[in-house]
């Protein structure tokens, strides 16, 4: 495990910051100088002052540390990243596993299905659906779930497919080991791997596509210091106060590179073979 | 003699993968260079041409075409004579061509790139397909469209066209049918006799040798370890591993 | 080959039809009028009836929805409930922007990546390659509307170096008239040899360009050093190599023939995200394109817009997909001939 941690500078590099970021956002009450202004609390005597020993990243249009905002904000777009993830995975794998390994039916119908969410940009989808719900991170987090689950299923399926073609699968159900049995410890352990690769690289993924949506102001919402949202709030004073824009952008940018970087290691090592294939086709 | 090869060594990081001591190819006559997979008949050939560092091998030693140092030649110069003076033909033909270009665009834009004109190119590549009795028109194919057969006689073709004076064949007829195979080593036969070429034949099958060859040198785990004139070779081998050779080659016996 | 066409433009037509129902059935679901939207906020009860009645919203949802899909056959895509204009004039006026600026984006991506992915090929684990890859990851993990605030911020009102925002100098409509035939400002001041407003365009062209480009250059040049990598241990380029030719042309010219293919693929995919991806640039830059054209459907409940919009993109990326697949099976043999 060590071995294979430290086996690719994209996967220490990567992980190192992608850790950090975990930690920053377990800790963020802890570390930031002032909390409050991650909530309600607005300061506007000491607005848009530009950074200092007191504020490092200076403050916002009504007074508030960009600084603490920044850092709570680690708890936001990684955290509806995560539960997109979650959903995707808990929707699309179960799914994904009844069509690789039951076929015929179940099969055709799962997969026309998926494929007409596969056939279509997921952003674009997300766009839509978060478009017509009412602005919130739930809406976000739904509208996004919506279009990722698709490709879980059919990462699992092709998996699961070809796992129940395998003789030793055959003689599993010749003794009479129960479905579920097989399922639980054949199918799904060969599927890990793959699946470790496909959800690293695509947090990154759906932190750009949720900033980029509370940034439209489809997603969260004021006072909550999500990351997009402070860009967009800045966005009127930025010729003056780049402040606002750089640094949540920034904090942005990180996240994502930290997970594509790790992604990136991960597939490098664990599935040589992808490495030509599918390059950065992350594009969803 | 054409083509002098003398300590030649190619080595991956210090550890030798082919030592050739000596071996000569003169004009008019096919040498054979035998021996089993991995025992560097490969790297040696491409140790020839200059191209071993491509595979990540350095490589010492001396081999000369008519004469003329090869080993540390610098870049151009070499490029100059691949495929111009030293020809070279591959194991898996279908491999060999790269599958998104004609095979006639391959053969033009080699001949134009030794300095023929498109006329001239057209000329060569016309005449030289029909020295290897294939239609023309062949060449406006794709390298899936035509079988291992046809695309091997395509690239003894090319080295026709250029003019070649070595050529260097990879186990040319190992991914080839029987009857295929014994069109194509009719062909090198040919070239031997009406163009005075020096052919290189390596393989791993030594009755395929014993038929082609005039010359025979034996390798064994990267060195050469007997040469000789392949009637002697065969019948009186000096070396104990030509002998295993000689023995695993299966003959058609007759039954009392 | 006709076969696969037809069937993927088949499905793709169910995929346009699913999404145009989805779309529907979540924006009934929301709360909000948009009646209230059309007939203003001073609107009477009775207005508001009207307009409810007049915008269909008093129908049941399944008939709404059959009446759309009948619609847009025959050019009806609904009206726009914020700019009163049928959506698909709507749509007309403001599409050729937004596609000027993806097809800028994608040359760019195209004329930049490649040689960069083959410079990474031809020289693996160098200090170049290194490099370039480092970059390919940093475009694609970027902030695409961030990215656009800083590069305006720095090279547009800092250094003064390229225009703040719009398609064109708006002083120049007067002085020298912009002939429009394609819609297309780069293309129609070209086209009618109106150098001032060419000069114009271009120069408010580059920076959103570059902004949006900045994700498909990475793929793409992450995509041909995959590539052409991956085709440097076959036999085919030891054989042209062998023949005498150069590095440049091994690499330039024939392994890059093989890569060009896969890259073509990615195309298609990476017109979609960046299609949304100007969206999210255009309010930057003033530009306009769909993307300020949804942004305001979005915020006035303007279902017929935005559904109008969604179809609309989900007919430019069947096209793209479709148009892929061609130039894949021409540039391709092997596809053809199956």
């Amino acid at each position: 495990m060590r071995r294979l941690l430290g086996s690719s500078p994209l996967i220490t590099v990567g992980g190192a910051v992608a850790v950090l970021i975990v930690l920053v956002a377990v800790f963020a009450p802890l570390l930031a100088p002032y909390p409050a202004d991650a909530g309600s609390a607005t300061n506007p005597v000491a607005a848009l002052q530009a950074p200092s020993l007191h504020h490092l990243f200076g403050t916002d249009q009504v007074g508030r540390d960009v600084f603490s905002r920044v850092l709570y904000g680690a708890r936001v777009s990684p955290l509806v990243a995560l539960l997109v993830l979650v959903i995707a995975c808990v929707v699309g794998i179960p799914l994904g596993v009844v069509a690789g390994y039951f076929g015929s039916v179940a099969d055709e119908t799962i997969m026309r299905i998926t494929d007409i969410f596969l056939a279509f940009p997921s952003l674009l989808l997300s766009l839509a659906f978060a478009a017509v719900l009412p602005p919130s991170l739930t809406s976000l987090t739904i509208a996004i779930a919506i279009t990722w689950w698709p490709w879980y299923t059919r990462l699992i399926r092709g998996q699961a497919a070809s796992v129940a073609g395998r003789p030793y699968v055959e003689s599993c159900r010749a003794l009479g080991i129960p479905t579920w049995r097989i399922l639980l410890r054949h199918v799904l352990p060969n599927s890990v791997t793959p699946l470790i690769v496909q959800v690293s690289l695509d947090f990154g993924g759906v932190i750009l596509t949720a900033s980029a949506l509370s940034f439209l102001g489809l997603g969260a919402q004021d006072p909550t210091p999500d990351w997009g949202l402070m860009v967009a709030e800045g966005q009127n004073y930025f010729t003056t106060q780049w402040w606002l824009v750089t640094y949540p952008g920034l904090a942005i940018l990180i996240t994502a590179l930290a997970f594509n970087l790790l992604g990136d290691g991960l597939r490098d090592v664990l599935d040589p073979r992808w490495r030509g294939q599918r390059g950065w086709v992350n594009v969803r | 003699m054409k083509l002098e090869i003398r300590d030649l060594e190619v080595s991956f990081a210090g550890r030798p993968v082919a030592s050739v001591a000596e071996l000569a190819v003169d004009a008019g006559e096919i040498v054979g260079l035998a021996g089993e997979s991995g025992s560097g008949k490969s790297m040696t050939i491409l140790a020839v041409l200059g191209l071993a560092g491509t595979a990540g091998a350095t490589v010492t030693g001396s081999v000369r075409l008519d004469g003329q140092e090869l080993i540390g030649m610098p870049e151009a110069g070499l490029r100059a004579i691949r495929g111009r003076r030293i020809a070279a033909i591959f194991q898996s033909p279908s491999l060999a061509f790269n599958p998104v270009f004609r095979v006639g665009k391959i053969v033009t834009r080699t001949l134009r790139l030794h300095g023929l004109s498109a006329a001239e190119a057209a000329l060569r590549a016309d005449a030289a397909m029909r020295s290897v009795l294939l239609a023309p028109d062949l060449l406006s194919r794709y390298p899936s469209q035509l079988s291992g057969g046809q695309l091997q006689r395509v690239a003894i073709a090319l080295a026709l066209a250029l003019r070649a004076e070595v050529l260097l064949a990879d186990e040319p007829t190992s991914a080839l049918d029987v009857t295929v195979q014994a069109e194509v080593l009719e062909l090198l036969r040919e070239l031997r006799d009406e163009r005075g070429m020096a052919i290189l034949f390596v393989s791993h099958d030594l009755a395929v040798i014993a038929e082609l060859c005039d010359r025979v040198a034996v390798m064994r785990a990267g060195q050469v370890v007997e040469t000789g004139p392949v009637a002697q070779v065969t019948t009186a081998p000096r070396h104990d591993y030509t002998r295993e050779l000689l023995a695993a080659v299966p003959r058609l016996e007759v039954r009392p | 080959m006709i076969y696969y066409v037809t069937r993927r433009v088949a499905l793709a037509l169910v995929v346009v039809a699913g999404v145009v129902v989805l779309t529907f059935v979540i924006a009934d679901v929301v709360p909000g009028d948009p009646a209230v939207s059309w007939a203003g906020p001073h609107a009477s009860a009775a207005q508001l009836a009207r307009a409810r009645q007049y915008l269909g919203l008093d129908r049941p949802l399944l008939v709404r929805i059959g009446t759309y899909f009948g619609g847009i056959v025959t050019g009806n895509w609904g009206t726009s409930i914020h700019t009163h204009r049928p959506v698909l004039s709507d749509i007309g006026t403001a599409a050729p922007a937004t596609l000027e600026l993806v097809i800028a984006a994608l040359i760019v991506a195209v004329l930049v990546g490649v040689p960069l992915g083959l410079v990474c090929a031809r020289w693996p684990g160098r200090w170049a390659d290194h490099v370039i890859r480092v970059g390919s990851v940093l475009g694609v993990s970027m902030p695409i509307f961030w990215l656009a605030l800083i590069m305006q911020l720095v090279f547009a009102q800092r250094l003064r170096l390229l225009p703040v925002a719009g398609q064109y100098d708006p002083n120049l409509v007067f002085t020298h008239p912009l002939v429009t035939r394609t819609q297309l400002p780069v293309v129609d001041a070209l086209v009618s040899g109106n150098w001032p407003m060419l000069t114009s365009t271009l120069e408010h062209l580059i920076l959103p360009a570059l902004v949006v480009a900045a994700y498909p250059t990475g793929v793409i040049a992450r995509m041909t050093r995959a590539q052409v990598l991956d085709t440097v241990g076959e036999a085919h380029v030891q054989m042209v190599r062998a023949l005498g030719f150069p590095e440049r042309s091994v690499f330039g010219s024939f392994a890059m023939k093989l890569a060009w293919n896969p890259i073509a693929a990615v195309l298609a995919l990476v017109f979609a995200y960046s299609l949304v991806n100007t969206f999210l640039v255009e309010s930057i830059f003033d530009w306009p394109g769909l993307g300020s054209y949804a942004a305001a459907s979005v915020s006035t409940l303007d279902t017929p817009a935005i559904v109008g919009v969604t179809l609309f993109v989900a007919v430019i990326y069947v096209a793209a997909n479709l148009v892929v697949d061609l130039v894949q099976a021409a540039l391709d043999p092997r596809i053809r001939l199956r």
